[in-house]
């Protein structure tokens, strides 16, 4: 395999053609022909009962007792509950604000991805759009507010995983210049936070956040759930980020340093201006995979009682009258959060491509 | 937790008064607060009626709690739920339901979360005395049950001598099958399994001869069985799991409504009035009946309750029957009997005490 990746330097003037190749990988050596014919097997076990239940037997409209009938998959069950599983408890004929807020996060983080927006004004395109979003959110203005036990769906999901990546930012960034500070106090500070949080699991922060803070909190006052779990996520994703940021000082030769201190820039202006730019463009796609594991880990919510886009699906089943498509609902939700993921990491590889230029 | 005699202490505790000076000043507010108390509404019904809503601590679980396809809950605890809304607030929607797993439920209850846990948590001591909680009338009794093939020919869990049983690890499940065994004097092996679905598959695939959990949870299990007619749940019941309301400590009154909004639905069952035929009664000329549902006023007006909150009830969500029937009865995919959740007129366990 690896003899045709090399031949094919100059990719026009190919010696091979594709096929041989293809072949040549798949049946040159025996070992390549055993791989090759276990890959097919398994292949042959797994996919045909799989297309028969999603596709040939399964059961596209209609009520729920079609759907015990068959023996495929119950897509019916989907078309039914997906408002739901998108937008779960809110209210039903004001969806489009999730909706909307959804898709305002979404294109936030796609722009913030293009180099082309990798500038002061889309700090700005941030707060406008963070705020547009919760505001959609709340209710308001223009209708009653809607509290935030019934913000659920993709919305949530979508919200915690990029404020939080977003909020833990200036706080990695602050840490990660603190943990490599000549002041001892600072330092031992990061290096303690950093390393007590990456030592707990989220689990336990979201069940600190949640359980225990209350308790600590004067009497009356009362900090909302949501916004609990957000700091929460927040600060925890902040000592991850806050690692990753320092990789990227650490690969910044000395003479830049130097250079700026040459210049006379002070300690911050040589950070803003000379460091840190060049420092995360190198993290770019380290961070993208943590934000991908974020995405993820936002499910996590699940114990603390909130409503995120894989407990809006795991609740659909439970509906007496549709109950117990489980497959289906998980199935579904496992389809979008691949989505979201297989772009970002699509997202990075050509990011990381377009930076060696 | 928030008694009223703890509560001003907090805020001096911190300021930089001579310590004998806060004592004095925090016991004669004790005192002040704990005289005045009786007459005052406690910390969590101040607290429902300034938010202008209850909150209310769920599980997921179908015909008990679930969300339906317009995200709105529905479900036998979620009945009770609107019924304490209307007592409070006349309105059945005044109420939010906050979901809680049951690892955290307790805790969260205590922490102020909610104002009433209405998932199925089981009274027990420990929980009323050492934890703190108040529990409201049992709106459900459930215990451990025994769900077997129909096909072993079993009518009474004393026949399974020599029987595999499936049994989920570290419940108390798994103690009071052991204990069942044992005080019957019969063998069993047991086949202990982690998962919930794992043991449901177990079950199906005939690794085991019986498949034990509390009943309502079984009777679901039933109906996600390949064949569920093939399966039959046994009528003993080994375990006692009284399934009430639970409140924090510290709200006398708050306690009161959550008692009479239950014994409402169970009263009215008694009395024969549904939701259907509740308007008939109005004209009717048994003092209980026109004391229950407020046409003589004078109920309501001591409970400071709106002197139709009964009628309201009735009328909007149903009697316990009617609640249970629609939910989790056995016209429902869940399919429960109504076991020991009967009138006591008629076996059961249900028992309202006079409106009077």
């Amino acid at each position: 395999m690896t003899d045709g990746v090399l031949q094919s330097a100059p990719p026009l003037t190919s010696p091979q053609p594709r096929w041989q190749r293809l072949w040549a990988g798949l049946f040159g050596t025996p070992l390549n022909a055993a791989v090759t014919l276990c890959c097919l097997a398994l292949l042959g076990w797994a996919v045909p009962p799989l297309l028969r239940w999603t596709l040939l037997d399964a059961v596209w409209v209609g009520p729920a007792d079609r759907c015990a009938d068959a023996a495929g998959a119950c897509w019916a069950f989907i078309g039914e509950k997906l408002r739901y599983i998108l937008f779960g408890f809110y209210d039903q004929d004001r969806q489009w604000r999730p909706a909307a807020a959804g898709a305002i996060l979404l294109a936030l983080a796609g722009l913030s991805g293009m180099p082309l927006f990798w500038r002061r004004a889309t700090l700005w395109l941030w707060l406008f759009g963070l705020a547009a979003a919760l505001l959609l959110l709340t209710g308001g203005p223009g209708g009653p507010a809607v509290p935030t036990e019934r913000w659920s769906g993709l919305p949530v999901s979508l919200l915690l995983a990029v404020v939080g990546l977003v909020g833990a930012f200036p706080l990695a960034v602050l840490l990660a210049l603190a943990r490599r500070s000549s002041m001892g106090g600072v330092r031992t500070l990061a290096v303690l936070f950093i390393e007590v949080t990456r030592g707990v699991p989220l689990i336990a922060v979201l069940y600190v956040a949640t359980l225990l803070l209350p308790l600590m909190l004067p009497a009356g006052a009362a900090i909302d759930k949501l916004l609990r779990a957000q700091i929460a996520i927040v600060l925890f994703v902040s000592a991850y980020l806050a690692e990753i940021v320092r990789a990227g000082l650490q690969s910044i030769p000395a003479g830049q340093y130097e250079a700026a201190q040459a210049l006379g820039l002070g300690y911050w202006q040589s950070m803003r201006l000379v460091i840190l730019p060049q420092a995360l463009r190198t993290v770019i796609s380290s961070i993208v995979t943590l934000a991908i594991g974020l995405f993820q880990d936002t499910t996590l919510i699940i114990v603390i009682g909130l409503f995120d886009l894989l407990n809006t699906a795991r609740t659909a089943a439970k509906d007496p009258a549709w109950l117990g498509f489980y497959d289906e609902a998980f199935g579904f939700a496992a389809l979008i959060y691949l989505t979201v993921c297989v772009i970002a990491s699509r997202y990075s590889l050509w990011l990381e491509r377009r930076l060696r230029r | 937790m928030r008694t009223p005699s703890q509560a001003p202490s907090r805020p001096s505790s911190r300021s930089g008064l001579s310590p004998r000076f806060l004592i004095a000043g925090a016991l004669s507010l004790a005192i002040g607060l704990a005289l005045t108390g009786a007459a005052k509404a406690g910390p969590t019904l101040d607290a429902i009626k300034a938010r202008g809503s209850i909150k209310v601590g769920v599980g997921t679980q179908p015909g008990f709690f679930a969300p339906d396809s317009n995200g709105r809950w529905q479900g036998f605890f979620v009945d009770f739920g609107r019924a304490l809304s209307i007592a409070v607030f006349n309105d059945p929607d005044k109420v939010q339901f906050v979901s809680s797993s049951p690892q955290q439920r307790l805790p969260a209850l205590q922490s102020g979360e909610f104002d009433i846990l209405l998932s199925g948590v089981t009274q027990t001591f420990t929980r009323a005395t050492k934890l703190g909680f108040h529990f409201g009338p049992v709106v459900f009794y459930d215990g451990q049950g025994l769900l077997v093939p129909k096909k072993l020919g079993v009518s009474k869990g004393k026949d399974l001598n020599g029987a595999t049983v499936c049994v989920q690890t570290g419940t108390t499940g798994e103690l009071n099958i052991t204990d069942f065994f044992r005080q019957n004097k019969i063998a069993f092996k047991p086949v202990v399994i982690e998962e919930t679905a794992e043991n449901q598959k177990a079950f199906s695939s005939g690794r085991c001869d019986v498949l034990t959990q509390d009943a309502s949870d079984l009777a679901i299990t039933r109906t996600q069985l390949p064949k569920p007619d093939d399966y039959v749940l046994l009528p003993e019941r080994i375990s006692k799991e009284p399934l009430a309301p639970a409140i924090r400590y510290g709200d006398d009154q708050w306690l009161e409504i959550v008692n009479w909004a239950v014994y409402a639905t169970i009263q009215a069952e008694e009395l024969g009035i549904t939701q259907a035929n509740i308007d008939s009664f109005l004209t009717s000329a048994d003092p209980t009946v026109r004391r229950f549902l407020g046409v003589d006023p004078s109920l309501g007006e001591a409970a400071k309750l709106d002197p139709k909150f009964a009628y309201t009830i009735v009328k909007t969500v149903g009697n316990y029957g009617e609640i249970f029937d629609r939910n989790v009865g056995p016209a429902t995919k869940v399919g429960l009997d109504r076991g020991f959740n009967k009138l006591w007129t008629q076996g059961g366990l249900l028992y309202a005490p006079p409106f009077r």
